[in-house]
Parts: C-alpha cells; structure tokens; sequence
C-alpha cells in the first residue's frame, strides 16, 4: 500500500470522529502525556549535548557521555542502586526480554522459569519462546485480586529454578504484590535463583528501593512515568551475570549494543527526578482521583464488577472495571467521540479471539472481561476530569447495551 | 488489557457505530437468527420481514454486542438486503460486506463473517418448515461453518478458563 493509499481513510476517519470539545487522556497504559520539564530537557539534550556519540573519544563524544552519565545517576538516586547497575534498552519490553532470554542464555543446568499467570506479555512470551529450547515454563496462579499463590510459588521453586519473574505492580488490575515475600520464598529454597520484577508499573506508584528490595533484576518503562517513548531500563544488581539478546557494536553498554537513545533517557531521568521528589502528594492525589471514579462507576452504573483488590493493595492510579452486557470495544470508541480515551481487554481490541489472560486469571468470564475498560489517572488529571468521564459513562454504557440483542436482567441503567 | 494494537476504520465504519441503520429487535419478523455468543465477544441477531409471495425482504432490523465493526457490519448488511429477494441476498458474501464498509483491515474480517453468518442462518430458518429452493445448498457455506465453529470454540475455551481458575 503506498502512502497516499493509507493516509486518505486515516484523514477521513479522524475528520468524520471530529476534535471533542473536552478530552480526558485515560488510556495511560498504553501510553500518554509527558511532563513538560522532561520534554524540555529532550530538546535541551538535542540541541546541546545529543549530537554525539558517547563511546566516541572527541569533545561531542565526552559531552554526550557526560549527559547520559548525569542522567543515569538521577535514576540510580531514585530507585537507590548504583548507576552501574542501570542498562538501558528502549522500552520495558525490553528490558523484560533481556531479564528472561538474557539469563537463560547462561544457564545450563537450571530450566524451570517461574511467571505469574499476570504477568505481561513481553515476560509470558520470551518465557514461553525458551520453552522450544528445554526450559519448562511454571505459571504461578493468582486468586480473585490477582495476588500470587505463594504456597504454589513455595512448592514449584527448586534447584532447577533458574528465574522466578513477578511484577510489583500488576499493568492490567493494580495489584500491589508482596515481591518481598516471594523474594525470602524464593531464596530460603536456593539463593542461586534469579528474581526479577517488572517494576513499569510501580515505579511512582510505590515505594521502590533496589537495596531495600533486593531483588536481582527489575524492568522500568520511561513512558510509563510519564517520559518520553523510546527509552526503558534493566536494574541489572552487581554481580548478576546475563548475556546480551541484541548484537553489534557496543557503545557504553556491555548488555545492550548500539548508541543508546540519550535525548529519550534525559528526559525519562528527568520524569524519574520529577515523580520521585513529589512521590507522596502524586500518591495522594491519585488515590483520590481512583477512589472517586471507581466508587462513581459502582454506584451509578449497574452490572459492574471491579478488577483488582480494593483499597491500599491497588496501584493508586489503576481503575479496572466490566460492565455486564456491553462489548469493551466499542465502549471504548463511543468514549472516544466524547473524548475519553481508555482501553479495554475486549478481545476485539487485540488480534486474538481471546480477551485479556490476566482478567482470565482472576477468574472473569470471556463476557466480563469483553466488557472491561482500563483506566489510569495520573497526577495531572484534576477532580473535574473525573466528574465529566463519571458524567458521561452511564450514557456511552447505556447506548452501547441498546444495541445489544442480550439485554441485562431487570433493571437497565 | 491488553489490547493494544491500533485498528484503523474506515469512516464508514465509525459514521454507522455512530448512528446504525435498522438497529432494534423486530416484533414481527418472520424469519430471524442469532450468531455468535457473548462468551465471543461477538454476536449479531437478525431480524427479516419476507413477502411470502414474491420472497423479497421488505425489511432488515439488526442487533449487535460486539465492537465497532461488527455493529457496521450488521447495520450495512441489512441496508444491502433490502429490497432483494432471498436468492440475492444469500449470495453476499462477506467480503462485500467489507467492501461496502471500505475495506474492514484483516483482523476485523471475522465481523462481516459473523453477519453473513447471521444472515444465512436467518434465511435457513425461513425455509424450515417451508419447501427449499434449489439455490439453497444442504452443506453449510464459509461464513455460517466460520459463526459455528467460533461457538464451538468458545464454549471450550470458556470451559477450560473455569477450570483453571481458582
């Protein structure tokens, strides 16, 4: 197809969808604003030190080493680990990928990989792809609000265990897990077993401390702290060995080769820097905004079920709510014309017939989670937000049901 | 939720999830079918009003629990089969439903399956108890086997998730 052919339907499409009067950006998840002080430094980084190379040994090279240098010591400051210890990659994906392919590279003798049945796809399919090359793959169940079974952990983590992988933060329903217990599990069996945590989700949202937490390996995502896209990371702690899964010319990286992207990672430092020193008023706020959009949705819509715990155990940005008896698809278009953007594990929204495997996990029907919408406040959302998407929900809900040849029981909000 | 990869519509598309064309149940239809399951994400009911005598749908009326080009694709089927007999309007294929949609991209192909699917059914059904014209075939065509097997699989499929969860 040649660029004219694509470019005519996608113009038409955005024309006839039309620019909302009032937009909410809900679908952080996905992806989503950036902090202007980040954008900033992004083109401060361009224009003053993103010229060059950093391995390269003239002055734009030194410059350059210096910017990326700076910018690593800002993270390493905030998740407490030392700066050697950051590898960059260019999304959490990533850095997931060189957690998992990168250890199993190295190991001849242990074949089992530990996973939550929650885990994100960029942890589950590396995990699953080493399984054509002898590695067993162990999905750890999880109950209702998606927290590990640890008794199941405990019973499969042995000597063969070469990764036992959880994230902190749930992506899809919040759920804040316990990495410190299933740390002290997996270690009093072996302590030659690697842990790692997919910490994309949790970096902001909780406390989050590599020395206090001491696990061996855990992923981080720049646009996820609302940085720029194209820039992630791998705690790699001193000591732990993995081998590269990209090959080429190193630049400062031994596990990651080629020029790292310095404009995105100065602006993901900068992020970083941004949501660590406000942490606890970005913590309250979003908690607030949760609760009233949750307890809204709940009150004034009926067929609802929430996905993840309550309370203090949920990330405090994650809303994750089904609604019986609509499609989440198009509940997440008819939002979109009122400019509410959000996402939905609707298996429509993905290229496979099947909905969302983390709301499977937790035990949801294929029809609640068709229906479920993905919703992630931040602290740049204010309470007037949430008032108009609570304002226009029960209308885009009540349409969609309308549709619908299957109506919900009794009362139809 | 995972959902993730962009899905580019067509306006058309957009324009009848907007505002759909002969959406409702129709209270005296005489010929009427359902495809696929909540469980699929994905199900079309069809309603037709046939003139016995001349066999020409005179009206179409749809209803939909599905995504945005499923609901298009309901809605655009049964403006297409108005006015036609029953002989006409079993032969649209799906891919003229997405053609008259603007192309549906590949991975929403099942959509316009699933309503000729409905469609055919809905048609089968007006013949039940009435003698069957030589145009209808005994075997099932593409589009009705494609809505049968994806209830089957889904019933399996939904099976084995309660199985395994806690």
């Amino acid at each position: 197809m040649t660029y004219s052919d694509l470019s005519k339907p996608i113009d038409e499409l955005i024309k006839s969808h039309g620019l909302p009067e009032r937009e909410v950006y809900l679908d952080h998840e996905n992806s989503g604003l950036i902090i202007p002080e980040a954008l900033r430094a992004i083109d401060d980084a361009y224009r003053l030190s993103g010229k060059g190379h950093p391995s390269i040994t003239h002055l734009m090279g030194w410059i350059s080493y210096q910017a990326l240098y700076e910018a690593t010591v800002n993270i390493a400051l905030a998740i407490n680990c030392s700066p050697e210890e950051i590898v960059y990659t260019h999304s959490g994906t990533e850095a997931n990928n060189l957690a998992i392919m990168g250890s199993s590279e190295l190991s001849s003798k242990r074949k089992k990989i530990i996973v939550s049945s929650i885990e994100h796809l960029s942890v589950i399919f590396p995990a699953e792809r080493l399984e054509k090359h002898g590695f067993k793959v162990i999905k750890v169940p999880v109950d209702g609000e998606g927290f590990v079974n640890l008794d199941f952990l405990s019973e499969h983590v042995d000597k063969e265990t070469l990764i036992v992988s959880v994230a902190a933060v749930n992506h899809e329903i919040g759920t804040i897990q316990d990495i410190k217990a299933i740390r002290d599990i997996v270690r009093d069996k072996d302590e030659g077993i690697l842990i790692h945590t997919d910490a994309c989700d949790a970096l902001g949202r909780i406390p989050l401390d590599m020395k206090k937490l001491d696990v061996d390996l855990a992923s981080f995502s720049s646009h996820k702290v609302y940085g720029p896209k194209g820039a992630g990371a791998l705690y790699v702690r001193e000591g732990i060995k993995l081998e590269p899964i990209v090959h080429g010319q190193l630049s400062t990286q031994k596990l990651w080769p080629g020029i790292e992207n310095i404009p995105s990672i100065i602006g993901f430092s900068k992020a970083v820097e941004i949501m660590h020193r406000n942490f606890k008023e970005n913590v309250l706020k979003m908690t607030g905004l949760r609760e009233r959009l949750i307890n809204g949705i709940l009150n004034s819509i009926d067929h609802t079920l929430l996905n993840g715990p309550f309370g203090h155990k949920r990330a405090p940005d994650n809303v994750n709510v089904s609604f019986l008896y609509c499609e989440g698809e198009a509940l997440t278009v008819e939002l979109s014309t009122k400019g509410i953007y959000v996402s939905s594990g609707s298996a429509c929204t993905s290229r496979v017939l099947e909905p969302s495997h983390v709301l499977l996990a937790i035990g949801r029907k294929y029809e609640e989670a068709h229906g479920s919408l993905l919703m992630k406040v931040s602290p740049f959302h204010t309470t007037l937000d949430v008032e108009y998407v609570l304002d226009a929900l029960p209308g885009a809900v009540r349409r969609i049901r309308s549709l619908s040849p299957i109506k919900p029981p009794r009362k139809v909000i | 939720m995972s959902s993730r990869v962009p899905l580019t519509y067509g306006k058309k598309v957009l324009e009848l999830f907007r505002n759909p064309k002969n959406l409702g149940r129709m209270e005296d239809a005489n010929a009427e079918a359902l495809a696929g399951s909540l469980a699929c994400g994905d199900m079309i009911a069809i309603y037709l009003k046939i003139n016995e005598l001349t066999e020409k749908i005179v009206d179409a009326k749809f209803e939909s629990y599905g995504c945005a080009a499923n609901i298009a694709a309901a809605s655009i089927l049964t403006e297409m089969i108005k006015g036609k007999n029953l002989q006409d309007a079993w032969k649209i294929s799906w891919r003229d439903v997405s053609n008259e949609l603007g192309g549906l991209p590949p991975v929403k192909y099942h959509c316009g399956v699933l309503a000729v699917g409905s469609l055919r059914r809905a048609i089968r059904a007006y013949y039940a108890n009435r003698s069957k014209p030589d145009w209808l075939p005994e075997e099932f065509t593409q589009e009705e086997k494609h809505a049968l097997e994806e209830e089957k699989l889904m019933e399996t499929l939904a099976k084995r998730a309660q199985r395994t969860a806690l």
